[in-house]
C-alpha cells in the first residue's frame, strides 16, 4: 500500500518524496528516542556493568591513570564525556550492583549518551536496509523489529558501551555502502572517510569492533578487485582510487586509534591503582606514584650506590630483588640438598629488604666517593644486601624449585670449602655505546655471573612456606637468549653515605630524595600500554550469569541487571523471543535460497534477474556476514562470555529478517493468493512480536513490579533465571 | 612394506606414461598441459591457443622425442631419490640404543597390543597398532617396559619398529617428488623438493624413531599424491585408473585420520579440492545431471563411505585385539569395562540390590565422567568453604569407596541388610576419611552457578546438609536400586540441588581431577546421573550379573568422546617450556630427543635451518608472485604463452599446496592443548613442495628481465647453487640427526661450534 503510494508520488514529484522519507525517519527516530530515554534515571542505583565502567569513569574524572585490558580507551572517554558534562566529580564508590547513587552522581547525563546512540541505531538500520536496495516498507519493518527488541532497549538505557558500539558499526557499514553506490557524487569521499572514522571509533570502543572492520575491509578488497578489472580506467586512476581507499580505511583508523591513546595518556597524568603493572620508566612519567619517590634521584650509577632492582618481566607479578634473614632449608621436601645459605628471592612489594649496594670488588668502601666513580657496561661489581650485608652469590647448586638452574644465595661462609662466587658483570642490553654508564630506570641490565656465566633471572615459580611464598630467583647458564625474566632495572637509587651498618640501615629506611625526571615519548608509552593490555590476563572464571555462545542463538540465557531492594521489580537482559526465533528461521530460509540459486545458476537456470541476485548477495554479505563475524569468533575465545556480547551480531541478524521477507514476497511467491496469505503470516508474526515485547517490558524497564505468579508465568524457558523474592 | 610401495610408485609412472603414448594425440597433449582441467575432453577444439598445441604443430617430432625420453629420465631420478632417502633414513638407525623421547609412549602402546591389554590414548589406534604388528612380526616380544626416555633396550629387538617408521619416512621424498612432478610437469621443481626433504635433518630425525609422525606423514602425503593423480585422470572418468586413485585417496585418508586427529586437516584439503572439482563439473552443461549424480555418488563412496568404513574397521580391530583389562579401564563406562577380561566387571558377581551398610563406588554417567572421589585435602582459600575436597577421578582407587548409611543412628548394621529404595534419605560416608558427602550454599570452585560439594563431619556424624535423597531415574517410590543397571540421582535434601559432575578439570590443588558440584538445575542429564559400579556387602548373596553388552557403535562413540576429552585436557603445565606456533616456521627451537649433557649421546630434532628459512622465504615469494601476476592479469596485461602456463601452475598447483600448508598450520593457533615443535612437520612438507614449484618458476622467468641466454645461465646456476647449498648445509648439520657426543655447541672446542646460529637452539 505504502509502496504504491511512494511509487506514484515519486513519479509525480521528487521534492515530495524527500519530505516523505524524512517524515518516516523522523518518526522512527522519535519513537526510538522515546523508548530508549523514557524514565532513564530509573533505577537510581548501580545497574550491572555500570559497576565496572563506573570505576574507570571516576578515575577519568580524577585524571588518574588506569589500565583496562578489555577495551581501548575511547569507550571510557565517551562515558567520561557524559560525566564531564554532568559535572560529576568522580566521588562514588563503585563496589556493588544495586547500590543507590548519591546525589553528586549525574545519572541522567551519564546514561544519556549510550541511550542516544542506541536510539540512533534505528534510523541507521532503516537507512542501511534502504541502501541495500530494499523498499521503504521493508526498511520500516527493520526499524520496528529493532524498536521492539527488548535486549537492545535494556542495553541502551544504562551506562554501558554496547549500544555505542552497535551505533558505530552500523554507521561504518552504511557509510561504506553509500560510498560504494555513489559513483560520481561529490559526497562520495565524505562517506568513505566517514566509514574509516566510524570503524576506528567502533574498534576504539571495544576490540570486538575489529570483526566488522575486517568484514568491511574484505568487502573493500573485493570491490577493488572489480575496479582492477575495469579496463576502461587508466592505471593512474586505478592506483589513485586504491590509494585513497587505503588511506581512508587503513591509515586513518590506525592514526585515530593512536589518537585515542594520545588523549587517554594526556588526560590521565596522575599515578593510580595499576601503576605496579607498568615499567618504572612509565610510572616515573606519571604525577605522584613512583615519580614522587624517584623525583630527583641521581641518574648515573656509581660504586657505592644504593639501589632497588626491579625485574622487567611482569609475569607472574612485577617484583624486586630481595633477601632476608632466612636460609635455604638444608634439605628440601624431595630430599635434595641446598647450600643452606641466605635466601635470595623476588618480592612483589616495596620493602626495606629490597635495597642492594653496588660495591667495587677492589675496594672495601660502601659509600660513594666524590667525585662518584660511575658503573659502566662491562664493569664487574659485587652486590651487597643492605640490611644483612650478604653478598649476592650463585654457584653450582641446584635451585630449590627449578633443579636444572643454579641457586642464588646471600653468601654465608660455613667453612665447607664452598667459596664465595660473588662477582657479577654488568651487561646493559639497551646500550648505545660499549662504555655506556648504567642509568636509573632507563638502563635494562643483565647481571652475568663471572665464574659460571649464569644470568640472574626470575624463574616465575613461587617458593613454598619456608620461602614465604616469594618468587624464586635463579642463575641460568644455559638459555642466554634475550628474556624479560633475566633483565633488571634500577628503580630507586641514591648515593650511599654511611659507612657504618647501623647508620646505613637507618638510611635505607628513610625515603629517597634527590633531583631529575625523565619523560617517555608517546610512542614508547603507547607501545608499553598496548603490550600490557594484550598480555595481562584476567583469571578465567565463571560468573553466575556467564553463558556459552551456543546458548545465545536460542536465547537460553539471561542476565539479571538489577533487583529492587524490597519488591520483585527487576531489570533483566532478555531479548524478544519471537524476533530471535524469526531471525533463526529467516537465516535458514536465506541459506537455503542462496544454495538453490547458486546450484541452479551454475546450471545456467536463472530464476531471478542478475540485479536481484547481486542485491541478495550483497545484503547477505552485510547482514549475515555481519552476524557471523560478530558471533562465530566467540567460540574460539576463552574469556568469560555474557549474553550482551551477542547484541552486535543480533542487530545484523534482525536487519536480515525483513530483507528475506521482501525477497520471498517478490521473487519466490508467484500467485497473488500466496502473497496475500504471506502478508497474513507477516502480520501475525508482527503482532506476536509486539505482544512478546509488551509482556517482557516490565523486565526491560524495571517497572511496574510483578507479583511472583506473574514472574513465574513469564519464565518461558526453564533455563532463564528470574529473581523471585521469597517472603 | 616400504619396498613394495616404492616399486609400486615407480612402476606406475612407467605404466601411466606408456598409456599416454598410446592415446590419440590431442588427448595426450591435453593430459600433459592441463593436468588440473577436469573436463578437458570437451574443449580440445576450442583451445587452439594452447601453448603446446602450437608447439606441437610446429615441431611434433621434437615433442614426441621428448615424451619418449622423459619417462626414462624420471625413472632414473626417481631411483636416485628413493635410494638417497632410504640411505639417509636408515643410516645409524640403531643408535642410540635406548628409549628416545616419545618412544616411551608409543613403544609402550605397541607392547600393549602385543600383550593385548587395554589402554587409553588420545590418538586413534592405527599408528600404534601398526607399530605393535611390526614389532610382533620382527620378533619383539612386548616385554620391554618403556618406562622413561634413556632406558637401555639391551637384548630387546627394537630395530624392527624403528625400521618400519624409517621405511614409511623414506617414502616422503619420493611421494613429494611425484606430487610436484604431477602438479608442475617440471622435473627440476620435483628434484628441488626431493632434495629439500631428503636433506632436511628434521625429517630424518623424526623418521628414525618409534613415533606416530612418520606414519601420519606417510598417509598425509599418500592422500595428496593420490588426489593429485586422481585429478589428472579426470579426462577419462570411471576408467580403472580413475577408480584406483579415487579409492586409494579414500584409503589414505582413513589411514591419516586413524593415526592422529591431525589427519582431519588433510581430509579438509581433499574435501575442498573435491568440492571445487564437483563445482566445475556442475558448471559443465554438456554433462547431464544424471552424469553429475554419478560423479557425486562415486566421490561420496570413495571419499566418505569407504574411509568411514575403514576407520570403523580400525577401531573394531583395536577393540578385538585389546581384550584384557589394563591401565585404561577407568576412563570408560561400566558397560564398556565388562568386555575386558580381568576387569572386576567382567562376568561380575555382586549383590544385585543396594542395601544399607554396603560399600560402593559411584560412576558418573557422563562419558569420561569419573568416579565420585574424596581425599585428605581441603578446598583452598577462595574456593568456597575450606572443607574436604570431593572430586571426580578417572582411575580406580580405594578413595572412590563410599558407604551407604542411614541418617538415624538407630539402624542396626549387624542385622539383615535393608534395601535402599527410591525416595529414601541416605548419607554417603567416605570410607577412607569417614567424612560425609555434604553440600551447602557456597559457590562451587569452577561452575559458579552450582553449589560446592564437600566432605564434612567426622566418623559419619555431620549435619542436616549431609542428607541426600535417592532417586532412580524412571522409577517410582519404593523401587529398589539395582547395581550397575539403575541410573541413580542424588538430590540434596535441604537445598534441592542434584549431585553432578560438571566435567571441568580442577587446578593443581585438586590434582587436576574433575569438579563435582550440586546443580540447582534439576533437569535429567547424564552429568547428574550415577551408576553403582562396585558393590560390597558380605551379608548379601552375590549374583552373577551379565551387564548389558554395549554395541560396537556405542563403544566407538564412547571412545571418541573420551579421546576428545583427553586431548582438550592436555593443557600446558605451568613452568613447562612450551612451544608456540610462531616458533615453528622460523625454526626457533628444536626438541631434545635424547641426551642433555656433554657425556651423553645427543639427538636434537631441528629442521635444517637453510631449508626451513628457504621455505619461509618461498612462502612470501609465492604470495608476491601470485598477487603481482593476478593483478597484472586482472588489469588486462597479456602474458606470453609459457608465462600463462607458469601462472596456471602457480595458481592451481601452488594454490593447492599453499592451502594445505595453511590447513596444517593455522589451526594450531586456536588449539588450547599443549603444542610441540614436531606438530609443524606435516605443514613443512606442504611448504617444501610449494618451495619447489615457486623457486622453479621464479628461476625460469628471469627472461623477463634478461636476454634468454643469460636467463638460461641464471636458471642452471640457480638450480645448482640451490641443490649444492642444501647438500652443504646437510653436511654441516647432519650430527643433529645422527647423534653428537662431546662438548655442547656453545663451547668453541665443540664439533658443532659456530653452528648455533640462534641462541634458542640448545644442542
Amino acid at each position: 500500500m505504502f509502496k504504491d503510494l511512494w511509487l506514484t508520488k515519486s513519479r509525480m514529484q521528487c521534492v515530495k518524496v524527500k519530505v516523505e522519507i524524512n517524515v518516516l525517519l523522523v518518526a522512527v527516530t522519535a519513537v526510538a528516542l522515546f523508548t530508549r530515554l523514557y524514565d532513564i534515571q530509573f533505577p537510581k542505583a548501580v545497574v550491572f556493568d555500570e559497576v565496572f565502567y563506573g570505576q574507570f569513569l571516576s578515575l577519568y574524572m580524577k585524571r588518574v591513570h588506569f589500565i583496562d585490558e578489555s577495551a581501548p580507551p575511547f569507550g571510557h572517554m565517551i562515558l567520561a564525556l557524559g560525566g564531564y558534562l554532568g559535572g560529576f566529580d568522580g566521588n562514588f564508590v563503585w563496589n556493588r550492583i544495586g547500590a543507590e547513587y548519591s546525589s553528586n552522581v549525574p545519572v541522567w547525563s551519564l546514561r544519556i549518551i549510550p541511550a542516544i546512540a542506541g536510539s540512533l541505531c534505528l534510523p541507521l538500520g532503516y537507512l542501511l536496509v534502504l541502501e541495500l536496495g530494499y523498499k521503504h516498507l521493508t526498511a520500516l519493518g527493520a526499524s520496528v523489529l529493532l524498536l521492539t527488541e527488548n535486549s537492545l532497549i535494556v542495553q541502551s538505557r544504562f551506562m554501558l558501551l554496547d549500544s555505542v558500539l552497535i551505533f558505530f558499526l552500523l554507521l561504518a557499514v552504511l557509510s561504506y555502502l553509500r560510498f560504494h553506490k555513489a559513483h560520481d557524487s561529490s559526497f562520495r569521499w565524505f562517506w568513505l572517510v566517514m566509514s574509516g572514522v566510524s570503524c576506528a571509533c567502533a574498534v576504539g570502543v571495544k576490540y570486538m569492533g575489529m570483526f566488522t572492520y575486517f568484514l568491511l575491509l574484505a568487502l573493500a578488497v573485493v570491490h577493488i578487485w572489480q575496479l582492477l578489472g575495469d579496463r576502461r580506467l587508466s592505471n593512474a586512476k586505478v592506483a589513485a582510487e586504491v590509494l585513497v581507499r587505503f588511506l581512508a580505511l587503513v591509515v586513518l583508523p590506525v592514526v585515530m586509534y593512536l589518537g585515542f591513546f594520545y588523549v587517554h595518556l594526556t588526560l590521565l597524568y596522575r599515578s593510580g591503582p595499576h601503576d605496579q603493572m607498568m615499567s618504572s620508566a612509565f610510572q616515573a612519567s606519571l604525577e605522584g606514584g613512583l615519580a614522587r619517590i624517584t623525583h630527583g634521584q641521581p641518574l648515573e650509577m656509581a660504586f657505592g650506590s644504593q639501589v632497588t632492582l626491579r625485574t622487567l618481566s611482569s609475569k607472574p607479578v612485577p617484583c624486586w630483588l630481595h633477601s632476608h634473614k632466612a636460609n635455604y632449608p638444608v634439605r628440601y621436601e624431595n630430599g635434595r640438598g641446598s647450600s643452606h645459605q641466605q635466601q635470595v628471592t623476588c618480592y612483589p612489594f616495596k620493602d626495606v629488604n629490597n635495597w642492594w649496594i653496588i660495591k667495587d670488588p677492589g675496594r672495601h668502601s660502601l659509600v660513594v666517593n666524590s667525585p662518584p666513580k660511575p658503573v659502566r657496561h662491562g664493569d664487574v661489581i659485587q652486590l651487597v644486601h643492605g640490611m644483612t650485608s650478604r653478598y649476592l652469590n650463585t654457584h653450582d647448586v641446584a635451585a630449590p624449585m627449578s633443579p636444572h638452574l643454579q641457586e642464588v644465595s646471600g653468601y654465608i661462609d660455613f667453612n665447607v670449602s664452598m667459596l664465595a662466587q660473588n662477582l657479577w658483570r654488568v651487561d646493559i642490553t639497551n646500550r648505545e655505546s660499549d662504555r655506556e654508564i648504567w642509568k636509573t630506570i632507563l638502563s635494562e641490565v643483565r647481571l652475568v655471573h663471572v665464574n659460571t656465566s649464569a644470568v640472574l633471572k626470575l624463574s616465575g615459580v613461587s617458593l613454598p612456606e619456608w620461602g614465604f611464598k616469594q618468587l624464586e630467583v635463579v642463575g641460568d647458564k644455559i638459555n642466554k637468549a634475550y628474556q624479560q625474566t633475566g633483565i633488571w632495572n634500577v628503580e630507586e637509587h641514591r648515593y650511599g653515605r654511611s659507612q657504618e651498618q647501623m647508620e646505613r640501615e637507618l638510611e635505607l629506611k628513610s625515603p629517597t630524595h634527590s633531583d631529575i625526571t625523565k619523560n617517555l615519548t608517546f610512542m614508547a608509552k603507547f607501545l608499553e600500554l598496548q603490550w600490557k593490555m594484550m598480555t595481562v590476563k584476567n583469571e578465567e572464571s565463571e560468573h553466575k550469569y556467564s553463558s556459552s555462545p551456543l546458548e545465545w542463538i536460542t536465547l537460553d540465557t539471561n542476565i539479571a541487571y538489577w533487583l529492587h531492594p524490597s519488591t520483585n521489580a527487576q531489570i533483566q537482559l532478555i531479548g524478544n523471543l519471537v524476533t530471535w526465533t524469526t531471525g533463526n528461521i529467516a537465516l535458514a530460509v536465506y541459506s537455503l535460497l542462496l544454495l538453490i540459486y547458486l546450484l541452479r545458476r551454475r546450471r545456467k537456470v536463472l530464476d531471478i534477474s542478475e540485479d536481484s541476485w547481486e542485491q541478495l548477495v550483497l545484503a547477505g554479505v552485510v547482514t549475515i556476514g555481519g552476524w557471523s563475524v560478530n558471533y562465530v569468533p566467540f567460540f574460539l575465545m576463552e574469556k568469560t562470555l555474557f549474553l550482551y556480547h551477542y547484541l552486535p551480531a543480533l542487530t545484523f541478524k534482525v536487519l536480515q529478517i525483513p530483507i528475506v521477507v521482501e525477497h520471498v514476497y517478490t521473487h519466490v511467491l508467484r500467485s497473488p493468493a500466496q502473497q496475500k496469505s504471506f502478508v497474513g503470516v507477516i502480520l501475525a508474526v508482527l503482532t506476536s512480536i509486539f505482544v512478546c515485547h509488551h509482556n517482557l517490558s516490565p523486565l526491560t524497564y524495571g517497572q511496574p513490579a510483578l507479583t511472583s505468579d506473574q514472574l513465574t508465568a513469564l519464565c518461558w524457558k526453564e533455563s532463564w533465571d528470574l529473581l523471585l523474592r521469597r517472603r | 612394506m616400504e619396498d613394495s610401495l616404492k616399486e609400486h610408485c615407480t612402476r606406475d609412472t612407467v605404466v601411466r606414461n606408456r598409456q599416454k603414448c598410446k592415446l590419440n594425440e590431442s588427448g595426450k597433449r591435453l593430459t600433459q598441459t592441463k593436468p588440473l582441467q577436469p573436463h578437458s575432453g570437451v574443449c580440445d577444439k576450442s583451445k587452439t591457443n594452447d601453448p603446446t598445441n602450437r608447439l606441437a604443430s610446429n615441431g611434433t617430432n621434437k615433442r614426441q622425442e621428448e615424451r619418449l625420453r622423459s619417462p626414462c629420465s624420471h625413472v632414473y631420478i626417481m631411483v636416485v631419490v628413493v635410494v638417497l632417502s632410504v640411505c639417509t633414513r636408515f643410516y645409524k638407525i640403531d643408535e642410540p640404543a635406548h628409549v628416545c623421547w616419545d618412544e616411551t609412549h608409543f613403544g609402550k602402546m605397541g607392547s600393549y597390543y602385543i600383550n593385548r591389554t587395554f589402554f587409553f590414548d588420545v590418538h586413534p589406534p592405527l599408528g600404534k597398532m601398526l607399530i605393535g604388528l611390526v614389532g610382533y612380526l620382527t620378533g619383539y616380544d612386548g616385554t620391554f617396559p618403556f618406562i622413561k626416555p634413556g632406558d637401555k633396550y639391551e637384548h630387546h629387538n627394537y630395530l624392527g619398529m624403528r625400521g618400519f617408521c624409517a621405511a614409511l619416512g623414506s617414502c616422503l621424498p619420493p611421494f613429494a617428488f611425484l606430487t610436484v612432478l604431477e602438479l608442475s610437469n617440471s622435473t627440476s621443481a620435483a628434484l628441488i623438493v626431493a632434495c629439500l626433504l631428503i636433506f632436511d635433518t628434521g625429517c630424518i630425525t623424526i623418521s628414525q624413531y618409534i613415533l606416530l609422525d612418520p606414519i601420519l606423514m606417510f598417509f598425509i602425503m599418500g592422500s595428496v599424491l593420490c588426489m593429485v593423480r586422481f585429478n589428472t585422470q579426470s579426462f577419462r572418468p570411471f576408467s580403472f585408473s580413475w577408480w584406483l586413485w579415487l579409492l586409494l585417496t579414500g584409503v589414505c585418508l582413513s589411514g591419516s585420520l586413524g593415526v592422529k586427529f591431525v589427519g582431519l586437516f588433510v581430509i579438509l584439503l581433499v574435501g575442498i579440492n573435491t568440492v571445487s572439482d564437483l563445482w566445475m563439473l556442475l558448471g559443465d552443461l554438456s554433462l547431464s545431471l544424471v552424469g553429475f549424480g554419478k560423479h557425486l555418488l562415486a566421490r561420496v563412496f570413495g571419499l566418505i563411505i569407504l574411509p568411514l568404513f575403514l576407520y570403523a574397521t580400525i577401531f573394531a580391530v583395536h577393540f578385538i585385539v585389546l581384550s584384557k583389562s589394563g591401565p585404561g579401564d577407568g576412563f570408560f563406562s561400566s558397560a564398556f569395562q565388562s568386555r575386558l577380561i580381568g576387569n572386576n566387571l567382567h562376568n561380575a558377581s555382586m549383590p544385585e540390590y543396594l542395601a544399607y551398610g554396603s560399600v560402593i563406588t559411584l560412576k558418573n554417567m557422563r562419558i569420561a565422567g569419573g568416579y565420585l572421589h574424596s581425599h585428605w585435602h581441603l578446598y583452598p582459600e577462595g574456593f568456597g568453604a575450606p572443607q574436604q575436597q570431593v572430586t571426580g577421578y578417572m582411575h580406580k582407587d580405594f578413595n572412590n569407596l563410599w558407604s551407604v548409611k542411614r541418617p538415624d543412628n538407630s539402624y542396626d548394621y549387624t542385622g539383615t541388610p535393608v534395601l535402599v529404595r527410591h525416595g529414601d534419605i541416605i548419607t554417603l560416608e567416605h570410607k577412607e576419611t569417614t567424612r560425609n558427602l555434604h553440600s551447602h550454599s557456597h559457590k562451587a570452585p569452577l561452575t559458579k552457578k552450582h553449589q560446592q560439594v564437600t566432605g564434612y563431619g567426622i566418623n559419619g556424624t555431620g549435619d542436616l546438609n549431609d542428607l541426600w535423597q535417592v532417586e532412580v531415574v524412571g522409577g517410582k517410590k519404593g523401587d529398589p536400586v539395582k547395581v550397575l543397571r539403575s541410573k541413580v540421582r542424588f538430590l540434596h535434601h535441604s537445598t534441592g540441588c542434584v549431585l553432578c559432575s560438571s566435567g571441568k578439570t580442577l587446578p593443581k590443588w585438586a590434582f587436576e581431577q574433575l569438579e563435582v558440584t550440586c546443580s540447582p538445575y534439576v533437569k535429567v542429564t547424564p552429568n547428574s546421573q550415577w551408576t553403582i559400579e562396585d558393590h560390597i556387602n558380605p551379608k548379601l548373596p552375590n549374583i552373577s550379573l551379565s551387564v548389558l553388552k554395549p554395541t560396537f557403535l556405542e563403544i566407538l562413540w564412547e571412545s571418541h568422546i573420551v579421546m576428545i576429552r583427553g586431548n582438550s585436557g592436555l593443557k600446558p603445565k605451568d613452568n613447562e617450556m612450551n612451544s608456540k606456533p610462531w616458533h615453528w616456521p622460523i625454526n626457533f627451537q628444536g626438541l631434545r630427543f635424547s641426551g642433555v649433557n656433554e657425556t651423553e649421546y645427543r639427538v636434537y630434532l631441528l629442521g635444517n635451518p637453510i631449508i626451513w628459512w628457504f621455505n619461509l622465504f618461498s612462502l612470501g615469494l609465492f604470495v608476491v608472485m601470485v598477487t603481482v601476476t593476478s593483478v597484472a592479469v586482472q588489469r588486462g596485461m597479456n602474458l606470453q604463452e609459457n608465462q600463462k602456463a607458469h601462472y596456471r601452475i602457480l595458481k592451481e598447483g601452488g594454490g593447492m599446496l599453499f592451502l594445505g600448508w595453511i590447513l596444517h598450520y593455522l589451526p594450531f593457533y586456536i588449539m588450547g592443548r599443549i603444542l610441540y615443535y614436531h606438530h609443524y612437520f606435516p605443514a613443512m612438507l606442504f611448504s617444501s613442495m610449494l618451495t619447489g614449484i615457486t623457486l622453479d618458476i621464479f628461476l625460469k622467468n628471469f627472461d623477463i628481465i634478461f636476454s634468454p641466454s643469460i636467463a638460461k645461465y641464471i636458471l642452471r646456476g640457480g638450480q645448482l647453487v640451490l641443490i649444492l647449498g642444501v647438500i652443504y648445509s646437510f653436511y654441516l648439520f647432519h650430527p643433529l640427526s645422527y647423534g653428537m657426543t662431546g662438548l655442547l655447541a656453545h663451547d668453541p672446542a665443540s664439533s658443532m661450534a659456530g653452528l648455533r646460529w640462534l641462541e634458542s637452539w640448545d644442542f
